[in-house]
């Protein structure tokens, strides 16, 4: 199920401001990747250009490659609304829609395309909310509005809404840093069993995370503010925080810089 | 303690001691607060006195006329003030009122919400911005002016609509034309219609604008086409604003007076037909009759005002509590 | 497993099958031909020619984008043309309005209508003008406004300032529900006073009837300019050693004065074009009254109603160059009050 990504020569803008430069990578499926990087250096940008989200904002526009098992996404006549059915995003921010119940949030995605039947939809809202190892939290009252759930079970509500409708990779945009450390390590659990069954790509601040939850991470940095972001080095988590072989990656990740 | 070190300081003006700073925050005890709170605070009041005027005087001398109707206020079909023994009924200007502002709200309220959908959602943007502007000034266009445009232009081009309503619907009663002038309620609904829509249209932007970015986002992440981004995370959250929205110009239909006075063609009859002329509303009545009222007959006026008076007050009161139910709705998600 | 079933359902392309980006356009002028061809033939009007080429148009759209694109694509273009095309129906009205009024508007509005009243013309006949609504409107409006800026001002800062509990709170519910009283209603409330009182018409009468659509109008506005006003700007204040009502003068209100003076130029521009109480309350007049105190007077919208009333062309051209004549006292005076919203807004230092 899981697919690979093959960024090449990506660059992205706002409006005339070049946000990101150059950027190629390679995202193996079933792993996670860690973006890492200080304010600012666009590796929020670059994953939005992951799932065409990066357009949304007035003014995006994107040159470059991704392949999503050598589909371009950005080739001609593709449709952003089937990317992002193939490429779904956790957000920095727990985002349940308010005004529906935590199965019909759970149920958005699938509601979408329309034809599936009843019973059926009950068995993913509960295989994607185990799956997001909320079931047993939720499952005496997934009548009452997701928004009364608290922050971490909020932001696990809406990894089991993007696993639902099955998408190849999940993208994963600072999902923990509005949570508590117990809610973050429950969510960094979840992220080591998702795995299993998605290519996922987490950016965040925090190395430790970084550290705990990545196979491979990729170090982003700018030259100065107002200057492109660009992609430094990507390698395996192990090597790039032992042993990384740029000097601005050590300088991060030892604190001595941003 | 640090405040008593520095109001120790500076002798030759003394700060105030903990319990005058606490009267202070109250604004009552130097002679200029006093006054100032007294002038706000009685600004405050006579606003409440007016309103309360408002109801005392309307409802005394309405009594002055009620006192001496032969007809029954509520059920008479007739509006009779200058003969003896008077007779006067409200249930013509009930009927008039209630069905041309339903008219209104039927086609203004989709047409509005489409249009707030359009600005916020579907217009290029370097288009929207001086749309919504111009939409803005539209809703300060005074009423008269839209009555004169209603009275010899829209009434004017009503014939061809009407005679197709006739010809294919006529048979429902309803849409029956007698091909007299197009000075129906039904052309007023439509002049109301074409009054509040900028004013429903804007609300309702404002409203389709505070939805947070992140909900949209959400929709789309899970691959939503523009139309389902709406439909899920868009209208469920700017409902309630619409609603209220739509109360707002419900009130401004139910009170129009000269774009209803100058379209319609009265008389004191409830016609089945909604396209033949006929009928009134309360404020139009109110207008066409006063000239030639005699004192009795202001009373009787004031009387049926009293009633206009009431049902706006009922339309704003639920809008009030909408809106205010929605404050702890947003708040509770924010 | 149940939903990658479903997955699997779908072409695994990323690239449905899509219209091409003219496909609106041309669907919109094969739409409009049909309908011209089918209008002409059966001989419709040219607002049936419309609606007929809109109909066809929403079906095509739904039927080809169906069949290619499959039916939430199609869904959704749908209600793309839905939108614009209830923006577009819209439109009309609006448009004419603002093209009727001023084409006709300015067919005899000229500088000698601005400065002769109705003395001298019956309104069967051509000539006149509306000097004596002018002053008439200058003056009941600028009455009103001095009534009720001050009083609407006020309570705002009691409500900002100084309001809490139950009495705020009821001033607070009451200038909401005031925001909905009828215009005619106000009107209808003083002639209950002047009834009582056994008084004439006079222009005073109708200040204080648009004084009282004015006060809840400039009440709101004043409010939400107060409260951007921030809460450290009133402490550093009073932290000096300036008394409260010193505070509000020299530093809430001049921070505020700018979003103040904007609302209070909307209300003016909202009552200014109020018809229904000046026609129960000042009666209206063809001649020159510049005592609003004494005598019926006219005003702007009144003169555009009374000469539509009369129902002849001459009337009917005064009619719209009156009502010309208004809207752009309405629209210079929202303009002007817009500028000064953003010359003098509250930078927020973004």
């Amino acid at each position: 199920m899981a697919k690979r990504i093959d960024v090449s020569g990506l660059t992205a803008y706002y409006g005339s401001h070049k946000a990101i430069e150059d950027i190629s990578m390679t995202v193996e499926p079933r792993t996670v990747t860690a973006f890492i990087g200080p304010s600012g250096c666009g590796k929020s940008t670059f994953l939005r250009t992951l799932n065409r989200m990066h357009e949304v904002t007035s003014g995006g526009r994107v040159e470059g490659k991704v392949l999503l098992d050598d589909e371009d996404l950005y080739g001609p006549g593709v449709d952003p609304v089937s990317v992002r059915r193939e490429v779904g995003m956790v957000f920095q921010r727990p985002n349940p829609f308010p005004t529906m119940s935590i199965f019909d949030n759970v149920a958005a995605g699938l509601r979408l395309n329309g034809n599936v039947k009843k019973s059926e939809l009950g068995d993913i809202v509960e295989k994607s909310l185990k799956g997001a190892n909320l079931w047993n939290e939720v499952k005496d009252r997934l009548n009452k509005p997701g928004s009364g759930l608290s922050g971490g079970q909020q932001q696990r509500l809406c990894i089991a809404r993007a696993i639902a409708v099955e998408p190849k990779v999940l993208l994963m945009d600072e999902p923990c840093s509005a949570l508590d450390p117990i809610s973050t390590l429950a969510i960094e659990d979840l992220i080591g069993e998702l795995k299993e069954r998605f290519t996922i790509v987490i950016v965040t601040h925090n190395m430790q995370q970084a550290a705990r939850v990545s196979d491979r991470t990729a170090f982003f940095n700018l030259a100065a503010v107002g200057q492109p972001g660009k992609l430094i080095e990507i390698d395996d988590t192990e090597r790039i925080f032992s042993n990384p072989s740029v000097q601005a990656t050590e300088d991060y990740i030892s604190g001595r810089f941003g | 303690m640090d405040t008593t070190q520095i109001t120790d300081a500076p002798p030759p003006t003394p700060q105030p001691t903990p319990a005058e700073q606490k009267r202070n925050a109250r604004g009552a005890t130097r002679p200029g607060d006093r006054i100032f709170l007294g002038l706000s605070r009685g600004s405050g009041i006579l606003l409440l006195v007016i309103m309360a005027a408002i109801a005392v005087f309307l409802t005394y001398r309405a009594s002055l006329a009620l006192s001496k109707n032969h007809g029954n206020f509520l059920t008479t079909f007739e509006w009779n003030t200058n003969v003896t023994p008077p007779s006067f009924g409200i249930a013509v200007l009930a009927y008039g009122t209630v069905i041309s502002s339903i008219i209104a709200m039927v086609l203004a309220v989709p047409v509005a919400v489409a249009i707030a959908l359009f600005l916020t959602h579907y217009a290029p943007r370097r288009l929207a911005g001086p749309i919504a502007y111009v939409v803005d000034l539209l809703a300060a266009v005074p009423s008269i002016v839209y009555g004169l445009w209603g009275a010899l232009i829209l009434v004017p081009h009503m014939t061809g609509l009407f005679g197709w309503l006739n010809d294919f619907f006529g048979w429902t009663g309803v849409f029956s034309w007698d091909q007299g002038a197009p000075r129906s309620l039904l052309t007023v609904g439509i002049l109301l219609a074409v009054m509040i829509l900028p004013i429903i249209t804007n609300v309702s932007r404002e409203v389709f604008r505070q939805v947070p970015q992140m909900h949209e986002e959400a929709a789309l992440a899970l691959g939503a086409t523009r139309w389902e981004v709406i439909r899920m995370a868009v209208l469920p959250f700017g409902r309630s604003g619409v609603i209220s929205a739509s109360m707002l110009g419900l009130g401004r239909a139910l009170g129009e007076t000269m774009a209803v006075a100058t379209v319609l063609s009265p008389d004191f009859l409830i016609h089945g037909s909604l396209l033949n002329p006929g009928g009134g509303t309360f404020a139009q009545n109110i207008a066409s009759k006063f000239s030639e009222a005699t004192e009795f007959g202001r009373d009787a006026l004031i009387a049926s005002g009293l009633v206009l008076f009431v049902i706006t007050l009922l339309v704003n009161g639920a809008a009030r509590m909408i809106i205010a139910r929605r404050k702890e709705y947003s708040g509770a998600n924010a | 497993m149940s939903n990658a079933a479903i997955a699997e359902k779908r072409p695994s392309t990323l690239r449905g099958a899509s219209l091409p980006r003219w496909s609106p356009w041309a669907i919109a002028a094969g739409s409009a031909a049909v309908a011209v061809a089918i209008g002409a033939g059966a001989g419709l009007t040219k607002v049936q020619w419309g609606l007929i080429a809109g109909l066809l148009f929403l079906i095509a759209t739904y039927a080809i984008a169906a069949t290619v694109e499959g039916r939430r694509q199609a869904k959704d273009r749908i209600a793309t043309g839905l939108v614009w095309v209830a923006f577009l129906v819209a439109l009309v009205p609006l448009i004419s309005l603002v093209w009727v009024t001023v084409v006709r508007g300015v067919k005899v509005l000229d500088v000698y209508f601005l400065t002769h009243s109705m003395g001298l013309v019956a309104d069967s006949q051509p000539g006149g003008g509306i000097y004596h609504a002018i002053i008439g409107s200058l003056e009941q409006v600028g009455l009103a406004t001095i009534i009720a800026a001050p009083i609407g001002v006020l309570t705002a800062i009691y409500l900002v300032e100084y309001g809490r509990g139950r009495l705020a709170q009821a001033v607070t519910f009451f200038v909401d529900v005031m925001t909905g009283v009828p215009s005619i209603v106000a009107g209808l409330f003083i002639l209950s006073l002047m009834l009582i009182f056994d008084m004439e018409p006079f222009g005073f009468a109708g200040s204080l009837a648009l004084a009282i659509l004015m006060m809840p109008v400039v009440v709101r506005s004043t409010e939400e300019m107060l409260k951007l006003v921030p809460n450290e700007l009133r402490e550093a204040s009073l932290a000096l050693g300036v008394p409260k009502w010193r505070t509000i003068l020299k530093v809430v209100l001049p921070t505020s004065i700018g979003g103040i003076t904007t609302g209070i130029m909307l209300a003016i521009a909202r009552i200014a074009g109020e018809t229904a109480p000046v026609l129960l309350l000042v009666f209206g007049n063809r001649f020159i009254n510049n005592n609003p105190f004494s005598g019926p007077q006219q005003s702007l919208p009144l003169y555009v109603y009374q000469q539509y009333a009369a129902g002849n062309d001459y009337a009917y051209d005064r009619a719209w160059a009156a009502s010309l004549a208004l809207i752009a006292f309405v629209m210079i005076l929202n303009l002007v009050a817009r500028a000064i919203a953003r010359w003098k807004a509250p930078k927020t230092g973004r």
